[in-house]
C-alpha cells in the first residue's frame, strides 16, 4: 500500500503535466475544430459541424500549403542528416580534443541565441545587398533571395543542433575496434560508414529527425521573414487564429497527422525501441 | 471620410465620382447617419463622471501609450495606466474579448467587429469635452465608429497606405499603382505587398479606377464577382512580388536591403528608413488607409479613468504627441497651430488636407450588408476575404 502511495506521489506531477495540460489542451483544440464562427463578429460558437474540414478540401490553398510544408520539413531533415553524419564522424573519430571541444561549442552556441534574433540575422544575410550575395558575387552567383530555398536553409540552421548532437554522441560511443576490424577486413572508408556506422547510429538519426521534422512542420516565422511569398501550414493557422479559430484548429490536425504517420513508419523500422 | 455614410442621393454621386477616380466629399453625408443600420447589442452608456478608479488597462498600437504623456495623466487622475501593445487588429479584437481591458485604440477594420460583437460600449461624448470642433472633419461620424447614430469611438489619428519607391531605381515618380499590379511592370520581382486579408481592398481600389465595368463603388463592399476579380489581380501580383510585409521592421529591411524597390508603405516607415532616396506618392487611383479611435470596453471596470484618458489624449498637445510618436496625422487640428514643429508635422502628414484624405478609403470590416448602399446583392464578409486571401499565395 505504502509503495503505491509513493508511486502516486512520484507520478503526480508528470501525470498532471501530461494529461492536465498537454493532452487536455490538445483535445480542446480538436474539439474546437467542430465548432462554428459567427461570420461578422468572428466569435466562436460551440456546436457540431464538419464544415471546417470540408473547407480544407474545398479551398486548394490548404492542400498545396500542406504539401509544401511537408516538402520543406523533409528537405530540412535530409539536409540536417547530410551535415550531421560527416560532422559527427570527424568530431568523434578524427578531430583532436581541443578541436572537438571547439566544434561542440560552435554547434550548440546558436541554441543560446534567441530564435527571432537568428531568423532576423538570416533575413539580413539574404537580402539583395546582404552578406550572401556579397560573398558569392566574385563567383557570379546570386543568392536565392527570399524564397522557399531560403526557408529551408534558415530552418536547417535553426534545427541543426537537434540532429548534430545526438548523432555525434552516438558515433562517439562506437568502439574504435569496429573501425579497426572493418579496415583489417579490407573495407574502405565509405564502405565502413555505409555498413558499420550508419546502421549503428540509425536510432540517433531518427531521434534527431523527429525534432527537425516536427519543428519545421510547425514553424511559420521563418516563412514570414525569409520566405518571400512562401506560405506554410503555420502561416495559415496564424492568419486564421483570431478570425476563425475553428478552421485553424481543423488545419492543425494536418501536421498532427503528418507527425503520427512519420512516427508510425519510423516505429516499423524498430528504431524507436533502441532509442 | 464621412462618405462612408451613404444616403440614397450620395450613392449616385459617389458612383459618378468613383469612375473618375475620386470618391465622395465629406458634406454629402451630413443628412445621413441612418443609411447603415446594423443590429448591435444594446449596451448602456456611461451617464456621468464619478470618482476615479485605481487603474486603467489599455490595448494599443505601439507608440500610442507612452510614459511621456501617460505619467502626467496618472499624476492628474491617480489612474495607473497599464499598457498592452498589440500587433494586429485581429489581436486587438481577441484581447478585448477577454474583458480584461478598458480601452482599445481600434482601427476601422477592428471597430465594426467590436461594436457588433457587443464588446465596446457607446460613448457619451459630453464627457469628452476635448472632442470638439477642432477634430478634423474627415474623422467625425465614420461608419466604423458610429453606428445607428451612436458614437463608439474617439478619433486619435489617421494615415494612408502610400506607394513608396526607391528613387535610385524608380527614377520617374509613378502616378499610378499600375507599376505594383501589372505583370509588365518594369519592377517585377521587386514589389512589396501588404500581408493581410485587408490588402484585398487595395486591389479593389485599383480595379475601381481601371475596371469600371466591375462596378466597385467601395473597396470594402465587394460582391462575390468583385471579390474574385480582386483576388485574380492579387494572384497576378503574387508572381511579381519580392515579398509581403506585416511587420514594419521587415518592410524597412526589404527596402534598405534592396529586395524591394516599390510597394505599399506608411509615411512613418519611409521616414524611419532614414534615406532620402526613398520617396512616396499617393497615386491617382487613391489608396486605402487607416483611422484609429479609442473605444471603451463594455465590461470596463474603470469607466471614469477611461473617459478621463480619452479626454486627456484628445487635447491638442497630447493628441499631437501621439501622432508625432507614431507618425500619423493627428485627429485634433488645433495641434497644428501650436508651434512650428507641430505645423511641419501636420503639413508632412496632410493632417488637415481633406482633399488628400478624400482619396483614401479607410480600413473597414467587410460585412455581408453592402456598405455602398446596394441591397440587391449580398457582399462578402471578412471571413470570406480571409479564405480568399489564402489562395493568393497558394
Amino acid at each position: 500500500m505504502k509503495r503505491r502511495a509513493h508511486l502516486a506521489g512520484l507520478l503526480a506531477l508528470p501525470m498532471f503535466w501530461l494529461i492536465g495540460i498537454y493532452i487536455f489542451s490538445l483535445v480542446m483544440l480538436l474539439v474546437t475544430a467542430f465548432w462554428t464562427t459567427d461570420p461578422f463578429t468572428s466569435k466562436v460558437k460551440p456546436g457540431f459541424t464538419l464544415r471546417n474540414f470540408e473547407q480544407l478540401v474545398a479551398n486548394p490553398a490548404y492542400l498545396s500549403t500542406a504539401v509544401r510544408t511537408l516538402v520543406i520539413a523533409l528537405a530540412v531533415t535530409v539536409l540536417c542528416m547530410l551535415i550531421s553524419v560527416p560532422l559527427g564522424i570527424f568530431m568523434a573519430k578524427i578531430a583532436k580534443p581541443w578541436l572537438r571541444a571547439l566544434l561542440a561549442v560552435a554547434i550548440t552556441l546558436p541554441l543560446w541565441a534567441g530564435y527571432l534574433v537568428k531568423i532576423l540575422a538570416m533575413r539580413v544575410t539574404f537580402t539583395d545587398a546582404g552578406f550572401f550575395n556579397w560573398a558569392l558575387a566574385p563567383f557570379g552567383i546570386t543568392g536565392p533571395s527570399f524564397s522557399i530555398t531560403t526557408v529551408v536553409l534558415t530552418l536547417t540552421y535553426l534545427w541543426l543542433p537537434y540532429m548534430a548532437v545526438p548523432v555525434y554522441t552516438a558515433i562517439r560511443q562506437l568502439p574504435a575496434n569496429l573501425f579497426d576490424a572493418s579496415a583489417d577486413l579490407g573495407a574502405g572508408a565509405w564502405r565502413t560508414i555505409r555498413t558499420i556506422v550508419l546502421p549503428l547510429i540509425k536510432p540517433a538519426i531518427i531521434a534527431g529527425s523527429i525534432f527537425t521534422f516536427s519543428l519545421s512542420l510547425g514553424d511559420y516565422i521563418a516563412a514570414k521573414f525569409v520566405g518571400g511569398s512562401t506560405q506554410m501550414i503555420g502561416s495559415i493557422i496564424a492568419s486564421n487564429i483570431n478570425l476563425n479559430p475553428p478552421i485553424a484548429a481543423a488545419f492543425a490536425v494536418v501536421p498532427i497527422a503528418f507527425v503520427v504517420i512519420y512516427l508510425l513508419s519510423v516505429q516499423r523500422t524498430g528504431a524507436l525501441e533502441r532509442m | 471620410m464621412k462618405s462612408r455614410f451613404f444616403t440614397g442621393a450620395a450613392v449616385v454621386a459617389v458612383a459618378a465620382l468613383a469612375l473618375t477616380g475620386c470618391t465622395a466629399s465629406a458634406d454629402e453625408s451630413d443628412s445621413g447617419g441612418g443609411a447603415l443600420k446594423i443590429d448591435v447589442p444594446d449596451l448602456p452608456m456611461h451617464e456621468k463622471m464619478g470618482d476615479f478608479e485605481d487603474s486603467l488597462d489599455i490595448v494599443a498600437w505601439s507608440g500610442f501609450v507612452e510614459p511621456a504623456w501617460s505619467d502626467d495623466f496618472t499624476a492628474e487622475t491617480g489612474c495607473t495606466v497599464n499598457r498592452r501593445v498589440a500587433g494586429t487588429s485581429d489581436e486587438m479584437v481577441q484581447l478585448m474579448r477577454t474583458g480584461d481591458y478598458d480601452l482599445v485604440s481600434a482601427s476601422g477594420d477592428a471597430s465594426l467587429r467590436l461594436i457588433a460583437g457587443g464588446d465596446v460600449a457607446p460613448l457619451n461624448l459630453d464627457l469628452v469635452p476635448n472632442f470638439g470642433d477642432d477634430i478634423v472633419e474627415g474623422m467625425k461620424g465614420q461608419i466604423y465608429d458610429t453606428i445607428n447614430g451612436k458614437s463608439y469611438g474617439v478619433p486619435i489619428g489617421r494615415g494612408a497606405n502610400i506607394l513608396q519607391y526607391n528613387s535610385e531605381v524608380v527614377t520617374e515618380e509613378p502616378t499610378s499603382w499600375s507599376v505594383a499590379w501589372e505583370s509588365d511592370s518594369p519592377y517585377a520581382g521587386q514589389i512589396i505587398g501588404y500581408d493581410a486579408p485587408i490588402y484585398i481592398a487595395d486591389a479593389a481600389v485599383y480595379l475601381m479606377a481601371h475596371e469600371p465595368d466591375l462596378g466597385i463603388k467601395n473597396p470594402y463592399a465587394l460582391d462575390k464577382e468583385q471579390l474574385a476579380a480582386a483576388i485574380d489581380l492579387l494572384k497576378q501580383q503574387n508572381k511579381i512580388v519580392s515579398e509581403y510585409w506585416a511587420d514594419p521592421a521587415a518592410q524597412i529591411t526589404s527596402f534598405v536591403g534592396g529586395n524591394s524597390v516599390i510597394g505599399t508603405s506608411w509615411e512613418v516607415l519611409r521616414k524611419l528608413s532614414e534615406d532620402e532616396k526613398f520617396k512616396s506618392v499617393l497615386p491617382e487611383e487613391g489608396s486605402t488607409g487607416w483611422s484609429d479611435a479609442w473605444m471603451l470596453s463594455g465590461e470596463s471596470d474603470s469607466p471614469n479613468c477611461a473617459y478621463a484618458w480619452m479626454d486627456y489624449t484628445s487635447a491638442p498637445e497630447v493628441n499631437g504627441q501621439i501622432a508625432m510618436g507614431f507618425g500619423m496625422a493627428p485627429a485634433n487640428a488645433a495641434f497644428c497651430d501650436l508651434n512650428d514643429e507641430a505645423k511641419a508635422h501636420c503639413d508632412y502628414f496632410n493632417a488637415t488636407d481633406e482633399e488628400y484624405f478624400k482619396k483614401v478609403w479607410f480600413w473597414t470590416t467587410p460585412i455581408e450588408q453592402c456598405i455602398d448602399g446596394r441591397t440587391d446583392v449580398q457582399c462578402t464578409n471578412f471571413q470570406e476575404w480571409t479564405d480568399a486571401w489564402l489562395t493568393v499565395k497558394g
